[in-house]
């Protein structure tokens, strides 16, 4: 099986500054991948280099095994969507039009489709558009491009809760009909932690966590209650963060947190609140690379 | 749409909720069950991890592939899920509920008349 996308030892400096540090990893194809991290994490970066508009300063990337960089071949298969995407001075039915001659696999009735649920006018100029409404444009590309590599970078830069649910949604039944790979760079993690099959962390340019979201999902929880019931339960685990407030105690630790952990846990009077995926990132990002989550 | 915690994985959480569904007899053998980019859209989760739960209870013989048309559920299904769960009824409600009752100094005979007076069928909450 040929991965969709696979980096080595990726690397990408601007003058002093490290934008991305040895990245290396495989996005398999048919899936959706959340690339997470914070602003400045090197998300962009990466999905630039992937798209071709932007050299490595060391490393190396394939996209369905090829060097992307002017490749016509393989960004024929890609489509990417950026967060504030510039657009040159065209109506919405015409940058519609335009990208329907470049896609392979261009559909028509998803885009209007599309157009319709975000109520988009087609005659109106991209500039005059609210943000809302222009990363909806993207949107629209992106989905209707139906290309087997689809990129979205931040896209909803302006959008409502109803109308990224409304990509979520389209999103999901798009991807179930026409199976592709989907790359998501997100902050609104939580929203989107559903829709993902894995999840890629950046934290200052590296890899601090590459996997499944289905194991990332319940390795943490917090526990709280009496605080030496809690010392008793979190004995031998990995401690990642502790309050305390006179006799109670609130500590993060490490799963797994099975039928035995969680009897244990109500025997002693504590509650276990397992972490969100956000959350959990949150606490991923506050550690060094050197200290990678595994999974 | 249905809520799905944060602790437990997403597939795990499929199966559990189609397996409730076959307890209930809301999905009775022989039925079919949803499919993958059914439960996809409507639980509103990525189709492979749809699919995992799925896979989940054909590996036990809850539920089993019929080529080319879907997943049925198995004959005897209920019946198996409804054994398995009398074993896990005592640890996970039997032995929180005694535990609580010591905590709050319920003997065991005020527990049996709690039980035999309240009967299962309203709820008997004893949390």
């Amino acid at each position: 099986m040929i991965p969709a996308i696979s980096a080595t030892a990726l690397g990408r400096r601007y003058h002093d500054q490290v934008a991305l540090d040895d990245v290396s990893l495989t996005v398999d194809p048919g899936t959706v991948t959340g690339l997470l991290g914070r602003n400045g994490a090197g998300k962009t970066t990466l999905m630039r280099i992937v798209t071709g508009q932007e050299f490595p300063t060391s490393g190396a990337v394939r996209v369905f095994g090829q060097v992307p960089a002017e490749n016509d071949a393989v960004l024929r298969r890609m489509v990417f969507v950026r967060e504030d995407q510039p657009y040159p001075d065209f109506r919405v039915g015409q940058a519609i039009r335009v990208a329907s001659w470049f896609y392979p696999h261009w559909s028509e009735e998803l885009a209007r489709q599309l157009l319709a649920d975000f109520g988009l006018p087609l005659q109106r100029r991209i500039r005059k558009l609210s943000r809302g409404m222009r990363s909806a444009v993207g949107i629209t590309i992106g989905l209707a491009a139906r290309a087997e590599l689809t990129l979205f970078d931040e896209p909803y830069a302006g959008l409502d809760a109803v109308a990224r649910q409304l990509f979520y949604d389209r999103l999901l039944a798009d991807f179930a009909e026409h199976p592709r790979t989907v790359v998501l760079s997100t902050h609104l993690i939580d929203e989107a932690a559903d829709l993902l099959e894995h999840v890629v962390m950046l934290d200052r340019g590296r890899v601090v966590l590459d996997a499944p979201a289905d194991d990332v999902r319940g390795t943490m929880a917090t526990v709280s209650g009496p605080a030496s019931a809690v010392d008793e339960f979190v004995a031998g685990r990995t401690v990642w963060h502790r309050q305390r407030l006179g006799s109670r105690a609130s500590v993060t630790v490490a799963g797994p947190f099975d039928f035995a952990a969680q009897a244990r846990a109500r025997a002693l009077h504590l509650s276990l609140e397992p972490l969100s995926l956000q959350q959990l990132l949150v606490r991923a990002s506050g550690l060094s690379a050197e200290e990678k989550v595994s999974a | 749409m249905p809520s799905l915690d944060e602790g437990t994985p997403l597939f795990v959480q499929i199966a559990e909720q189609l397996a409730d569904d076959i307890v209930d007899g809301v999905l009775p053998g022989g039925a079919r069950a949803p499919s993958t980019n059914e439960l996809a859209a409507f639980y509103r989760i990525n189709p492979a991890t749809a699919a995992k739960g799925i896979n989940l209870l054909v590996d036990e013989a809850v539920l089993e592939k019929r080529r080319g048309i879907g997943m049925f559920v198995a004959d005897g299904a209920r019946e198996q899920l409804r054994e398995r769960r009398r074993k896990q009824f005592a640890e996970q409600y039997f032995d929180p509920m005694l535990a609580e009752a010591r905590r709050l100094g319920i003997d065991t005979d005020t527990l049996m008349s709690l039980i035999q007076g309240s009967g299962w069928h309203n709820g008997g909450n004893t949390e």
